[in-house]
């Protein structure tokens, strides 16, 4: 791990003294301070209490399926096209205006956008794969224009089958680089599902009950439902990340 | 095998001019200065270049090659890259006996890439050897061999050259000498 963004316990500890310290101090200078500012511990016990009920992981489960799925769809689709797009030159070029394009566009405007085309409830499939879309595909091809040529030429002489080069050559090569993209991409992904979300409404998702929580003034819950994104975020990172390991261990890269 | 008049320039400058030689069971070498396109007539043989000119005939057949560099899976133990190679024409006791020809052991699960440069460059020639092929290239096989070494690659280039073609490209007369190979100037 970089030591560098390395999280250490007693830094999270003396933030979240910090954040306590200010809640605190807002509630004692205004009436409404908790308005403004939840407590860390009023936020835990809310998340404590909405934990408990089904509606809270009905919920958490309707957005995860959507952003995750959208981050599935994207991740294939990448991989197949920067594969195609390493093998013909022509499909580079097209698809460099459309990454290009993706990439800088801000996300609000796609969500904006995607509202005109689509329904609410398929805006954060949408939106999630088309922020993971391109960084997977740019490293995937990345990977395989980086590909040892010598190796290749040795595989061509010695008539090695494409299933066993793949593994033997390619693989090696290009996992490292998809493991970092995916790493990026499921960051991004959930980010910019929870903004479609919160955008587009759909009923049931997480970023509508961020949006009531805000219309209400209901500041624990809006507190306590982005801790919530924020945890399945980074538990979807490791489990598919662990996942990826596992694969590669297996397969011997 | 024979190539005829066969001719190679990258841009403006010549490589191979006019190139003519028959190759037939045994050890052939290649000769001549650094520079004089040995491997790049090689690389032709192999079908990894396309000539600009001339003809060849009975050159496209099933090849094994040592090239330049070891071009080995540096990732993968001395088992992985012989099977990545062989694949189902892979047999453990043909490997087993060429390597011990080599004076190589298996060092199971230790990545070639942490493996001596002699020792690397004995594989890839058992890689070349073990392959099933109609003719072998071997590009300056010898480098970075001792004495010892030495003389194990050429009794085992030796026996392999009884059956088939073996293209060299080798810069020492002595080898030349021991392999009793045919001597293509260049």
């Amino acid at each position: 791990m970089d030591r560098k963004t390395d999280l250490r316990l007693w830094a999270v500890l003396f933030w979240l003294v910090v954040w306590q310290l200010a809640a605190m101090a807002l509630r004692a200078a205004y009436p409404h301070g908790e308005l403004l500012l939840a407590s860390p511990v009023n936020v835990l016990l809310r998340l404590g209490q909405l934990a408990v009920t089904a509606a809270f992981w009905r919920t958490v489960a309707w957005s995860a399926i959507r952003i995750f799925g959208g981050f599935l769809l994207a991740t294939v689709l990448a991989v197949v096209l920067a594969a195609l797009a390493a093998w013909k030159q022509w499909l580079r070029g097209l698809m460099a205006p459309l990454v290009a394009a993706v990439k800088a566009v801000p996300v609000a405007s796609f969500i904006i956008l995607a509202q005109v085309w689509l329904n609410s409830r398929s805006l954060s499939l949408f939106i999630s794969a088309l922020m993971v879309f391109p960084p997977v595909y740019l490293n995937v091809l990345e990977g395989i224009c980086r590909t040892d040529r010598r190796l290749l030429e040795m595989a061509r002489v010695f008539r090695v089958p494409l299933g066993r080069r793949l593994r033997g050559i390619y693989l090696p090569q290009v996992m490292p680089y998809f493991r970092t993209a995916v790493s990026l991409g499921l960051g991004l992904c959930w980010k910019a599902g929870a903004a479609a979300e919160i955008i587009g409404l759909p009923a049931g998702s997480m970023g509508e009950r961020l949006y009531t929580a805000k219309v209400y003034f209901q500041t624990a819950d809006l507190f306590a439902w982005t801790v919530t994104i924020v945890a399945v975020s980074v538990a979807f990172e490791r489990l598919f990340l662990a996942l990826v390991d596992r694969l590669m261990g297996k397969a011997g890269l | 095998m024979e190539v005829k008049n066969l001719c190679k320039a990258y841009g403006d400058l010549p490589v191979l001019e006019n190139v003519s030689f028959t190759v037939g069971v045994g050890v052939t070498a290649l000769w001549g200065p650094s520079g004089v396109g040995k491997t790049t007539l090689l690389r032709i043989l192999l079908g990894l270049e396309k000539p600009d000119s001339g003809e060849l005939m009975g050159t496209a057949v099933r090849w094994s090659a040592v090239f330049q560099e070891d071009r080995l899976l540096e990732g993968l133990d001395a088992l992985g890259n012989l099977r990545f190679a062989l694949g189902t024409d892979y047999e453990e006791a043909k490997a087993a006996a060429m390597l011990t020809a080599l004076g190589l052991t298996w060092e199971t699960g230790k990545p070639v890439g942490a493996w001596s440069g002699g020792m690397k460059r004995r594989l890839a020639l058992a890689r070349a050897l073990l392959a099933p092929s109609e003719a072998i290239a071997l590009d300056e096989p010898f480098t970075g061999l001792d004495d010892e070494n030495r003389q194990r690659a050429i009794r085992a280039i030796r026996r392999v050259a009884e059956t088939k073609p073996v293209l060299l490209v080798t810069h020492d007369r002595t080898e030349l000498n021991l392999l009793r190979a045919n001597i293509v100037n260049l």
